[in-house]
């Protein structure tokens, strides 16, 4: 009672000011610190676009192709940032279009706030002109949304908003504001930043014991082992993360979203888990008798059949969100938390420890790996290029310093697996929900999230055309970002499975593809194709060294394999090699 | 283990959107809810949901988890029926002529525990309250005599070892949860109720 009076008092000193509701959304942005706003306008949103022509000043916006293209520029925008992404898109279509978006944030734990546009609220149910319900729509793949049919809520429905995305495990966020309460003039109180909502705790409470736990564990394993995810980077860990590893000398291995979290080149870093990642992490998941899971979920791509999964180990499973724990893989010991805060707990309390023949193992299983696949993908022996080899020599002209966005497909296994890294959040891609047209759009907002990084797009043939019209957003907004094509002429990675598990039965995975040089002409982007070796280096070198975007497409073997390959329903152990 | 019936009692803010946003959980995961009831809590501005369906115990666990992660719930409790305490409504619509004509009805009806809430020339409407077989087995005896119309409510149940929803609440409006407070005990111990 005594706050609420005191409350009362404060605001009535406050000077209020009349304002619109679409002024009320701007201002809660700049109070945020938000810089960039992808979007697309229409006539739902249109009050907003009219406020926002006012604020030129405070806030850029980047009018996108596609809202889709929106919402994954958000998506990397958010992640090579490590800030709240945010994309406005307009009522009915416009909403529809971010939700393949908002699915992928959500799957891969993306911070973002997404505003759609309305229709006005005495419309809402009459199936008026773009009216579609969003709410609903969006459910699912939001990890909170709600509609504002009122400007007075919007300062707090904003603030919500952010801190909901930001805060515990992150994820996207969606404000459907009616076009009535845009245009609405209210008293404005000013901008309060949101720290607590009842019904929601973001962070789990530590509890020291359950530390204490996993701290015996480990220190009695004598082969332990470290399977790390995007938890690490979500949680800017990544200090302590190399603290923890390095004190009880863990070998660690990551999954796709938790790639960069490491260098590449750390001497505990063993590589890939999964699917297509490298051989030793996997056979020796079934094989360590302690595994430490941080911040990762145990997806089925990482997993491979869970009932064969890592059942000889004791298994400690670090994360913030409570109910990943026992979802797929049950714990012995379940750490709840940001670890942030629970890797220094841990670390206090492990054994400074080499475990040198244990480590070694994962070394002897990469020896045979570098033999029977890595070496020749890097440094193939006959006239076909390889995606590996383009990656490799990428790495040679970057140094591991740029910021690597992919597609989906082939070519995005083969660049987690080759490509190298000395920076965290370097990484960005679609891991979760594995959406093709990803990469263009999320490399322009991985750009404006940290503009001075490079920032190389690698794209598969297929991924290119479903989002190919943000080349335009490239050109309007001189956006330096290398657009990397690795062609093979199809649809690679399901041609793999066909031929691997279907007869090679091809079935309409033959995609031809337009003359991408002059694509990106008519856009004013520079760009090159090659299909020889000799010219391949200098044509990456160009290709970094051009001021401004630039459009490199390499021509690589058509039916080249991605391996090693966990096939669908086996055990991690029974990885293939070819 | 075996499915079996479980009780599912959700505290969430009264919010629009909320029942959708509990209900895609369970039709997300195929499973079909039983019995959904969402009323006013004790508690002022908090709503209850009580769901029945029919699960794996290890299902029930982690979709109980799922619903309490939504930004909007406040808690998700799960419990067998030796857990709870529970009951539904059931209303009875008959044909007066008949109650009156046939006194074998009305015993039937003595022997229910049925109680006439209206009474009119043309019908009378007599309520029960009891479990699925108790409300279901008046249905069976009225209609050889002409039951007109039937309805049913979905259960509402009280979690025996529950201490009530005002205490928890203080919890949850702190805006940072003290040393002491026991928030998260370990999942896997469902014994103390008001532990996650």
């Amino acid at each position: 009672m005594d706050t609420l009076e005191a409350k009362k008092e404060t605001t009535a000193t406050i000077q209020t000011q009349t304002i619109s509701g679409s002024q009320a959304v701007l201002e809660a942005f700049v109070a945020e610190g938000v810089d960039t706003i992808f979007g697309y306008p229409g006539g739902a949103i249109m009050p907003i676009y009219d406020a926002l022509y006012d604020y030129h000043d405070k806030l850029k916006h980047i009018l996108v192709r596609h809202e889709q293209g929106g919402i994954h520029a958000g998506q990397g925008y958010a992640r090579s940032s490590g800030r709240v992404g945010v994309v406005f898109g307009t009522s009915g279509p416009g909403a529809t279009n971010l939700v393949t978006g908002l699915a992928d944030a959500m799957i891969d734990s993306t911070p973002l706030v997404c505003i759609t546009g309305q229709v006005f609220a005495h419309l809402l149910g009459t199936d008026a002109f773009q009216e579609i319900d969003v709410i609903n729509i969006t459910t699912p793949v939001t990890k909170w949304n709600y509609q504002v049919t009122d400007a007075t809520e919007i300062p707090a429905v904003l603030a919500k908003a952010f801190y909901i995305a930001k805060t515990g495990r992150p994820g996207p966020v969606l404000i459907d504001i009616t076009k009535n309460a845009q245009l609405q003039q209210f008293e404005y109180e000013g901008y309060t930043p949101c720290t607590h909502i009842r019904s929601y705790r973001p962070k789990p409470i530590v509890r020291k014991e359950f530390i204490a736990e996993a701290a015996e564990l480990i220190n009695k394993a004598e082969k332990p082992f470290v399977i790390f995810g995007q938890g690490v980077i979500l949680g800017k860990a990544e200090k302590e993360f190399k603290a923890f590893i390095e004190k009880a000398g863990l070998p660690a291995a990551w999954t796709v979203m938790g790639l960069s979290a490491l260098d590449s080149d750390h001497p505990l870093n063993v590589g890939m888990l999964g699917m297509h990642g490298n051989y030793g992490p996997n056979v020796l998941t079934n094989e360590c008798d302690v595994l430490i899971a941080i911040g990762m979920r145990f997806d089925d791509r990482v997993t491979g059949r869970l009932d064969k999964y890592a059942k000889q180990a004791k298994v400690i499973h670090l994360d913030i969100d409570p109910s990943e724990i026992d979802k797929n893989v049950k714990a012995t010991v379940g750490v709840w938390g940001d670890c942030k805060e629970t890797l220094p707990l841990l670390t206090k309390l492990v054994e400074e420890k080499k475990h040198t023949a244990w480590v070694n193992k994962f070394n002897e299983y990469m020896a045979e790996e570098i033999k029977e696949v890595i070496q020749e993908e890097l440094n193939p022996t006959n006239d076909i290029l390889t995606m590996g080899e383009v990656i490799r020599n990428l790495n040679e002209l970057t140094g591991g310093n740029s910021i690597i966005v992919t597609d989906v497909g082939q070519h995005q296994m083969v660049a987690c697996r080759y490509a190298k890294f000395n920076k965290s959040k370097s990484n960005i891609t679609s891991g979760g929900l594995g959406t093709m047209g990803f990469g263009l759009p999320a490399a322009i907002g991985a750009k404006f999230g940290a503009p001075d990084r490079q920032v190389i797009t690698i794209i598969g043939d297929g991924g290119f055309q479903m989002t190919l019209q943000e080349l335009g957003t490239i050109m309007q907004n001189e956006v330096d970002v290398k657009i990397l094509i690795l062609n093979n002429q199809f649809l690679g990675m399901v041609r793999q499975w066909q031929q691997l598990f279907m007869d090679k039965r091809y079935s309409f995975v033959d995609i031809a593809s337009p003359d991408y040089v002059t694509l990106a002409k008519a856009y004013g982007i520079a760009g090159q194709s090659v299909n020889q070796r000799e010219i391949l280096r200098d044509a990456l070198s160009t290709m970094l060294n051009h001021k401004g975007a630039y459009l490199l497409e390499v021509m690589v073997g058509k039916e080249n394999n991605v391996f090693p390959m966990v096939p669908q329903g086996c055990s991690v152990s029974e990885i293939r090699l070819k | 283990m075996n499915k079996q019936e479980f009780t599912i009692t959700v505290y969430t803010e009264n919010h629009i959107g909320l029942l959708v946003r509990i209900a895609t959980m369970f039709s997300r995961r195929k499973i079909n809810i039983e019995s959904l009831n969402t009323s006013p809590s004790e508690a002022e501005g908090i709503h209850r949901f009580t769901i029945v369906i029919n699960e794996f115990e290890e299902v029930v666990r982690k979709l109980a988890r799922q619903i309490e992660k939504q930004v909007e719930v406040l808690k998700a409790y799960y419990n067998t029926n030796d857990e709870i305490v529970w009951q539904e409504l059931a209303l009875y619509k008959v044909s007066t002529d008949e109650i009156a004509e046939k006194a074998k009805v009305e015993r039937l009806l003595r022997e229910h525990g049925a109680r006439a809430v209206v009474i009119r020339k043309d019908y009378t409407i007599f309520e029960t309250s009891g479990h699925r077989e108790e409300t279901d087995k008046l249905v069976e005896v009225l209609a050889p005599f002409g039951l007109i119309e039937f309805v049913r409510s979905a259960r509402v149940a009280i979690i025996k070892a529950s201490r009530g929803f005002h205490e928890k609440l203080k919890e949850f409006e702190e805006a940072q949860p003290g040393e002491e407070q026991v928030e998260n005990e370990f999942l896997n111990k469902q014994e103390g109720i008001f532990t996650m």
